[in-house]
């Protein structure tokens, strides 16, 4: 049992307040300025109350975006949609590569294996600057600047080593003996892989396709440089919102609701997996 | 004799590269027969384990061959070995329960439900485990974890059941129960298995025969009675039986019509030349220095033997073990009755030649026991 003091509890509800406090707080007022005109956002000193509206939600929907100087197409339904294929897609390929990749770093040590996983982190270490420029000199002479596969090649830097090391270390937690005992029961190679490996693994999977997930929708750098306006996705196209006649607060406000959306639904909704998943060992023997 | 299960023939194994790498198993050679019980003895790192992992095909045989039921294995996957196999560490499928654990193993069999049902009750009641195979691997205790994991190698009808340390994880009740059980059970069935195991009272219990593995190499593969009454070399004489063999080394002399053995601190076995025979005798007097030994049970207290001073004294409520300084160095005896003897209290030893075993001081091999030649 443990034992507080009513000063102790007092003290603790104060710094966990002031924790929540200050994480919660920029997101609450995005929230808030999302619902509010630039007049009334701009207004000093701010104020807590205010006549809510949804013309900033509206204006993105609509693409149509009305400024002082007129209107302005927008193309954000669009620059979400590309979110939402650029990181599905990718993170799809990369658990089609990676996970198996995993598996065969975990189970098999071959010549030169340790130095081959170590490469693929490595593409975490370099600064994306450093390699954008050759990048996109190669893609525009492989015709791949500006298409979903290229920027989805691309998102492998960051998806595949993500996945590969963090399941590489699932796959490893389990038992080898386990595989044997089914392989030696009459089942070949692959099945051992797909019914036993994959399944016991699959909570760390899970954890590692979402972490890759939320990576990829918040880059930025890679798909400002190799995508134009229809194949940008929404962190690049929120400079849209940045105008001739002033930055439109409760348009961006509004876009990062919506942006931040489809990613804090899923983390919540994976909540489970993702601590079962980065917290726990995959089998207890 | 039966036909064959296994022929190992000149297995190396090396972890690593070949020649190069740690050399884990070196040149093993054995023949088991159909219905036979092996048990692979030794200490950690023997190679016995790798041995059994090279026969399941988890380990890939560097040097030789291995045949199953007169079938070439070495080079097939696991699946197409046909073996059964009990895992050290139980490696059951977490995900499901210990029946399905167990019925599991029986799916390639394609057997009817009825059958299946049958089969696991009979196992299930075998090994004690009825009341938890509904339960899960994660909520029941080791030693029922060891039962599920060998009732799923038995379960199957196999060429060859391997069983690697299958009682390592049991109360010693259970064990001495199951062990009477389990070798019924396979005897019963005509089941071929190799069992690997660091407990000399496992492996006699269970065992037909016994290979006796250290440093790689497989030192002696004979019966439980032959290995402590025929150990082929100092080694087995030594890590076969409980309390180990008294070991001493000798300078072997005549004296008076008399063989002598002599002793440090100027002690000496003397024993007429006609307790040996001829052959022994001769081998005796042509080496100048031998290892002696005498098992425990075999040294006798008697007035005119060889003095020796007692340096520990238990009673194990069915024996007693006496440990004396004798010859600059240390003896232990077992008698059946409870002797009180005071720490410090002179004895007097003798021993007959009928259970004095002899080594050679260079080698290790076996020249003599009792009055016959290795």
């Amino acid at each position: 049992m443990e034992h507080t003091s009513l000063l102790e509890r007092i003290l603790r509800g104060i710094a966990l307040a002031l924790v929540v406090i200050f994480f919660m707080f920029p997101i609450v007022w995005i929230l808030m300025m999302s619902f509010q005109t630039n007049e009334t956002i701009l207004r000093i000193p701010p104020q807590l109350v205010f006549e809510p509206t949804l013309a900033n939600y509206t204006a993105l929907i609509t693409g149509k975006l009305m400024t002082a100087a007129g209107t302005l197409d927008i193309a954000f339904m669009r620059n979400l949609w590309n979110s939402v294929f650029l990181s599905v897609t990718s993170v799809a390929v990369a658990l089609l590569l990676g996970v198996p990749a995993a598996y065969a770093f975990a189970r098999h040590k071959f010549r030169g294996s340790e130095d081959i996983a170590f490469t693929l982190l490595s593409f975490r270490f370099a600064p994306a600057l450093l390699v954008l420029l050759p990048l996109t000199l190669y893609f525009q002479k492989l015709g791949l600047a500006n298409t979903y596969i290229g920027l989805i090649w691309v998102y492998q830097l960051i998806c595949l080593p993500l996945i590969l090391w963090i399941v590489r270390g699932y796959f490893e937690d389990i038992p080898a003996d386990i595989e044997y005992a089914y392989r030696i029961a009459g089942h070949s190679w692959f099945a051992t892989f797909r019914k036993i490996a994959l399944p016991l693994a699959g909570p760390g999977i899970a954890a590692a396709g979402l972490l890759a997930f939320i990576f990829a929708w918040n880059n930025f750098v890679f798909a400002l440089v190799l995508a134009s306006a229809d194949k940008q996705p929404v962190t690049v196209g929120a400079l849209a919102f940045i105008t001739s006649s002033g930055i439109q607060y409760g348009q961006i406000s509004a876009a990062i609701v919506l942006s931040i959306t489809p990613t804090l639904a899923l983390a919540l909704y994976a909540q489970r997996y993702l601590v079962e998943g980065l917290s726990l060992g995959a089998v207890k023997g | 004799m039966s036909p064959t299960a296994i022929t190992i023939s000149g297995v190396d194994k090396f972890y690593g590269p070949i020649d190069r790498g740690v050399h884990a198993v070196k040149n093993l050679t054995m023949e088991i027969a159909k219905g036979e019980i092996v048990a692979l003895l030794g200490s950690s790192g023997c190679g016995k384990t790798s041995t059994l992992r090279m026969i399941a095909g988890f380990e890939e045989v560097s040097r030789g061959t291995i045949a199953v039921a007169g079938r070439k294995v070495h080079t097939l996957p696991p699946v197409r070995r046909n073996v059964a196999m009990a895992f050290e560490g139980y490696s059951l499928y977490p995900p499901l329960t210990v029946r399905e654990n167990i019925v599991f193993a029986l799916k390639a069999a394609r057997l009817a439900k009825s059958a299946v049902d049958a089969k696991v009750a009979n196992i299930a009641k075998l090994l004690e485990i009825e009341d938890i195979l509904e339960r899960y691997p994660s909520s029941i205790s080791g030693g029922q974890q060891q039962r599920a994991s060998l009732g799923r190698a038995l379960i199957r009808e196999a060429d060859l059941h391997l069983l690697d340390e299958p009682m390592g994880q049991l109360e010693p009740q259970l064990r001495a129960v199951l062990r009477g059980r389990i070798k019924h059970f396979i005897k019963e069935r005509g089941l071929t298995a190799i069992l690997v195991t660091h407990d000399q009272t496992e492996a006699n219990a269970l065992a037909d025969r016994i290979a006796v593995m250290e440093g790689g190499v497989l030192q002696q593969f004979d019966t439980p009675d032959r290995l402590k009454e025929r150990p082929a070399n100092l080694f087995t004489g030594t890590f076969v039986g409980e309390p180990p063999m008294n070991v001493f080394e000798a300078y072997v002399g005549t004296a008076a019509g008399k063989i002598s053995l002599k002793l440090p601190d100027g002690l000496s076995l003397d024993y007429d030349k006609d307790a040996f025979s001829g052959p022994v005798r001769d081998e005796l007097l042509n080496r100048q220095r031998v290892v002696i030994g005498v098992r425990p049970y075999a040294v006798r207290r008697s007035k005119d033997g060889v003095p020796a001073t007692v340096s520990a004294n238990q009673w194990l409520g069915d024996q007693t073990h006496i440990a004396a300084d004798f010859a600059g160095g240390s003896l232990v005896l077992v008698e059946h009755d409870r002797t009180r003897l005071e720490l410090g209290a002179p004895i007097k030893i003798s021993i007959d030649p009928k259970n004095l075993h002899v080594f050679d001081q260079a080698s290790g091999n076996a020249i003599s026991h009792g009055t016959e030649l290795a």
